[in-house]
């Protein structure tokens, strides 16, 4: 498969920057382990210890054998596989024809698709909670209306099959985003010269476009199997207790309990996460997925016919209402005076609005300015990272790789804790704690988001053919001028998925938000809506800062959207190569 | 870096004295940070109040939920917030042991001693109540309507196979005031008969929220249409014009809500100048506003509050009729979570099922049931609300330290772990053979 998809393999000249790595990769590489090791390894190290503590105090594995010894723990991780594993099967069935439609066919509101995309990524914990219940739940929206109607109900909301329901609402962007960034990275001359060859239709497909949009895939649905395994929200919501997430989350968070279980199923969920990680890089390894030519804009764009353009809009209406219905909810609910046991609220007012105006200034720009630097520094890391691994061949570059990876499974409040442990007692020139520093914020979603960025990342420069690179140094191309006039440019749309990705879930982050944050002033967005959904009265509020915290997001990434558009247009009408 | 920085602030002590000096008319710091479970609608009032009172001191308030906050305070030991308030007697224990406090004695007079047979203060002065709150349950009455279900007035009647699957309750490991309502059912019912009831209770459970906040939310928004929730949740609700009630029943524990100093604290005397204000009489009838709807210690607020407002102090029946032993709470206390985690939170809809199956074959047989099939019933309502621990070992020292941190010459009789995995079996095998036996009991002759 791999010597028709691609160029044909040429014996890869012995050039030495291949087989070491120069001293600037090699410096780079070190300060991003340096960064891992000081706010990821410490401090985790620093909580998760417990799980490896016996009654005496002494090192020991015993919890781990109570782990496998206990039905419940047992029970409860194969519910998470096995919810994981559905949830990439739905997910994909959500995004792989959207990524589709809007990569392969001229589509008008393919942007909108794009952005609209997204947002579900962006659903503030408790509002989104409720938002759901409000639509989906057993006394919601939809099945007051059946019940009413047709003397039913729908349980969307119960039991593991409701979980995979909602993670799959919520997840597929990882799919669409990363899926539609490999599909739209695949020449269209590959495409012309298969059809100039007599392939079309399926075989098509088989031999170009599944092969060369694999790796895209394969990164989106990784990351949703992790995602998933470590998400907390979704089955605490629903009240599915039989999960791994939610048994490590109860057992750590109960007050003044030192039960090692918690940390015991902490750490086998970061074994899980690197163990599929490295399952999906095995699954692509061997296969050299990149391309030399570049700057066709993807696969060409297919005019859709009637019934195609029909079925396609109907196809993109029904998603994208399920998937907004819980935006649909938090927007009603912001305007709504009471809404209770009701398909709709009583009444409608601005008074929400209102209310917040006078609060939210701050908590939007320190989430703008906190989410935005964190988003930078991971589309930094994450490039070094990347490329360290697969154009050098540093010793030790896996392990940072996985210890960058391993982020993903790290429940936020363990970081949280740990990085207050280590650093409360390091303190800043002007006295400031460096642990309740907002600076700690933004690198506590620096790393908690990095692994999105870096699949991204990697992602994209699989698909740039080393060769591109080693033309330009021929051509007298310094490795700087290379990199930044051939890899960074290339890689825009990969990376600038993996800054979308790494912004907008940070947003969103509470759980390490809620232990670090120290003066409300600091705050940022996601600490504002819990605050105000602790409250009866405090729900409308809370959904109106939910939905501006919504809005903020879709906007940023619609414009980065915009930004890296022109991009590409710039380069194509340039002719870059 | 720790020298140059402690040098540093020095220099800003300097630049800063001639605020300290302007707050300092009434010998207050300029500050006072609170670290506190307590939402902006609770805060906010007392907050303004106390600033308007003292000109020149700052109220710092970092919200956070109580394992957060409990946390936080953990972890800041070298340069600590200056109060803890929050509702949960438990995390101020926990606090009071890891020696995190510090003692304050609180001039105020007229307060309360006991609220029931609950004491207000901790007896060692570590922490302070200044408000009273007490459980009961918040219905929506839309929900009530539309789905044709009675007005429950007691705990007992939350067992009625009418409630199935419309009640929801907060899990006592993770809410210190739930807690506290199932170790009052326990003492007020013994071990064995308490559990039998929290059992039965929980076979009418729909959910088991993680957060105390999660009920009256879902009560509110009417997903579910009752919730055990403490007063406070529910009147609120009400105030912010939600189609809830609450009711009291008869017996029901009156917990006090508390504040202490955090041991380290940076601004002592304004610190102490906030309790004090709390306990006053301004500071009482704050309690007393819509949104804030909490039990006032200081007998003399009572007085000024609305007709109709519960008066723990003096309704004889709230509180009373319960002998609550904190020592025995105290010592049993994680042991008492764990194993209602084990046999209600996590086993709900094995516990749901067999619930289900002894209703539903009860009312079918109704009176006809033979000799064979009423035994039958009989047997699987035993083992449906069967706790897998007598009382006489769960209050052995041995098994309970199993539970906690061994202190120096404690001794454990096991893991957690190992408890917690036969609690869980037990708990399968009993409501599994329940469910059998009442679908059998349909068919026996």
């Amino acid at each position: 498969m791999a010597d028709t998809a691609t160029v044909p393999a040429a014996p890869r000249a012995p050039l030495a920057f291949r087989l070491g790595a120069s001293p600037a990769q090699i410096a780079a590489l070190a300060l991003v382990a340096l960064f891992l090791i000081a706010f990821l390894v410490v401090p985790i190290v620093r909580v998760i210890q417990i799980a490896f503590t016996g009654v005496d105090g002494r090192f020991s594995l015993v919890n781990f054998g109570d782990f496998f010894q206990t039905s419940l723990s047992r029970e409860s991780f194969w519910n998470s596989v096995y919810v994981s594993a559905m949830t990439v099967v739905v997910a994909s069935i959500i995004a792989v024809p959207l990524a589709t439609i809007i990569s392969r066919f001229r589509f008008r509101g393919a942007a909108l698709i794009h952005t609209l995309g997204v947002i579900p990524l962006v659903m503030p914990p408790f509002v989104g909670a409720v938002a759901m219940q409000l639509i989906y739940g057993r006394n919601g929206s939809i099945n007051l209306l059946l019940h009413e109607f047709f003397g039913f109900r729908i349980p969307f909301m119960e039991g593991l099959n409701g979980v995979i329901f909602v993670e799959a609402v919520h997840y597929f962007p990882f799919i669409l985003l990363n899926l539609s960034a490999a599909l739209s990275n695949i020449d269209s001359a590959m495409e012309e010269s298969a059809q100039n060859l007599g392939a079309s239709g399926f075989s098509l497909f088989r031999k170009i476009v599944f092969p060369l949009a694999l790796p895209g895939y394969v990164a989106g649905a990784a990351l949703v199997f992790v995602k998933v395994f470590d998400d907390l929200a979704t089955p605490l919501l629903l009240s599915v207790t039989n999960m791994l997430a939610p048994q490590a989350y109860l057992r750590i968070t109960s007050v003044g309990v030192s039960d090692p279980q918690g940390y015991v199923i902490s750490v086998i969920m970061i074994v899980c996460a690197l163990t599929t990680i490295g399952l999906s890089q095995l699954a692509l390894r061997g296969r050299d997925f990149s391309t030399q030519q570049r700057g066709g804009g993807g696969l060409a764009r297919r005019k859709l016919g009637k019934g195609g353009t029909w079925l396609a809009t109907a196809f993109v209406i029904l998603t994208l209402l399920i998937v907004l219905s819980p935006h649909i909810g938090i927007l009603l609910l912001s305007f709504g005076t009471v809404w209770s046991f009701a398909v709709l609220p009583d009444g409608y007012t601005l008074d929400h609005y209102t209310t917040i105006a006078r609060e939210a200034g701050p908590y939007i720009t320190n989430t703008l300015l906190y989410c935005g630097i964190a988003g930078f520094i991971d589309v930094v890391l994450a490039s070094i990272i990347a490329y360290v691994v697969l154009r050098t061949r540093l010793k030790g570059r896996h392990l940072v790789e996985q210890m960058a990876m391993a982020a993903i499974a790290i429940p936020g409040l363990v970081l949280g804790i740990g990085l207050l442990r280590t650093y409360y007692d390091v303190h800043l020139p002007t006295g400031e704690s460096l642990a309740t520093f907002w600076g700690m914020l933004v690198i506590a979603y620096a790393v908690r988001r990095l692994p999105y960025a870096l699949v991204s990342a990697k992602a994209a420069l699989r698909q740039l053919h080393v060769h591109l690179e080693e033309a330009a140094e021929s051509l007298g191309a310094g490795k700087f001028t290379t990199l930044t006039k051939i890899v960074v440019p290339l890689m825009t749309g990969g990376l600038l998925a993996g800054f979308v990705t790494s912004f907008a879930t940070a947003a969103v982050e509470l759980s390490a938000t809620l232990i670090l944050v120290t003066r409300p002033p600091d705050a940022p967005i996601s600490y504002g809506i819990y605050i105000y959904m602790q409250a009866a009265a405090g729900r409308g509020p809370g959904a109106a800062l939910g939905v501006i915290a919504v809005l903020v997001v879709a906007v940023a990434t619609f414009l980065s959207y915009r930004l890296a558009e022109r991009e590409r247009d710039l380069k194509s009408r340039e002719g870059v190569f | 870096m720790r020298i140059s920085a402690s040098l540093l602030r020095l220099s800003l002590i300097g630049a800063f004295g001639f605020f300290a000096i302007a707050a300092g008319a009434q010998g207050l710091e300029d500050k006072v940070t609170i670290v506190t479970s307590y939402n902006k609608d609770m805060t906010g009032p007392f907050v303004a109040a106390f600033e308007k009172k003292h000109p020149g001191t700052k109220v710092e308030v970092q919200q956070r939920h109580t394992a957060a906050a409990v946390t936080f305070i953990q972890e800041t030991k070298s340069n600590p917030p200056d109060i803890f308030w929050a509702s949960a007697p438990d995390a101020f224990e926990v606090l009071k042991q890891n020696t995190l406090l510090q003692k304050y004695k609180p001039k105020a007079e007229g307060i309360a001693t006991k609220a029931g047979s609950y004491p207000i203060n901790d007896p060692d002065n570590f922490y302070t109540g200044f408000a009273a709150s007490g459980y009961g349950i918040e219905y929506n009455t839309r929900y009530l309507k539309a789905n044709d279900l009675p007005v429950p007035k007691e705990w007992d009647d939350l067992k009625k196979p009418i409630y199935f699957g419309h009640v929801g309750i907060s899990a006592p490991s993770r809410s210190g005031t739930t807690h506290l309502t199932v170790e009052t059912i326990l003492q007020g019912e013994g071990w064995e008969k308490g559990w039998a009831t929290l059992m039965e209770i929980g076979g009418n459970l729909t959910q088991v929220s993680d957060r105390s906040f999660g009920v009256p939310d879902a009560v509110n928004s009417g997903q579910y249409g009752l919730g055990i929730v403490i007063d406070f949740f529910g009147l609120s609700g009400k105030a912010s014009g939600f189609p809830v009630e609450f009711v009291y029943p008869s017996v029901t524990a009156i917990v006090p809500a508390n504040i202490g100093i955090i041991k380290g604290a940076q601004h002592q005397k304004a610190a102490e100048a906030f309790i004090e204000f709390l306990l006053s009489e301004e500071g009482q009838q704050i309690l007393l506003l819509p949104k804030i709807q909490r039990l006032p210690v200081r007998l003399a607020a009572y007085d000024k509050a609305p007709a109709g407002f519960p008066n723990p102090f003096k309704n004889g029946k709230l509180g009373a009729g319960v002998h609550f032993d904190v020592d025995v709470s105290e010592k049993r206390y994680q042991l008492v979570n764990s194993l209602f985690d084990r046999v209600i939170t996590f086993r709900l809809k094995e516990l749901n099922g067999a619930w289900k199956a002894i209703h539903d074959s009860e009312k079918k047989l109704g009176a006809k049931a033979s000799p064979a099939a009423k035994k039958m019933l009989a047997d699987a309502r035993k083992l449906a609300s069967a706790v897998p621990i007598s009382g006489k070992e769960a209050s052995d020292p041995a098994v309970m330290n199993s539970f906690h941190k061994l202190k120096e010459g404690e001794k454990a009789a096991g893991r957690q772990a190992e408890f917690e995995e036969k609690w869980d079996a037990a708990a399968l095998k009993n409501y599994g053979e329940a469910k059998s036996l009442a679908e059998k009991a349909l068919s026996a002759k």
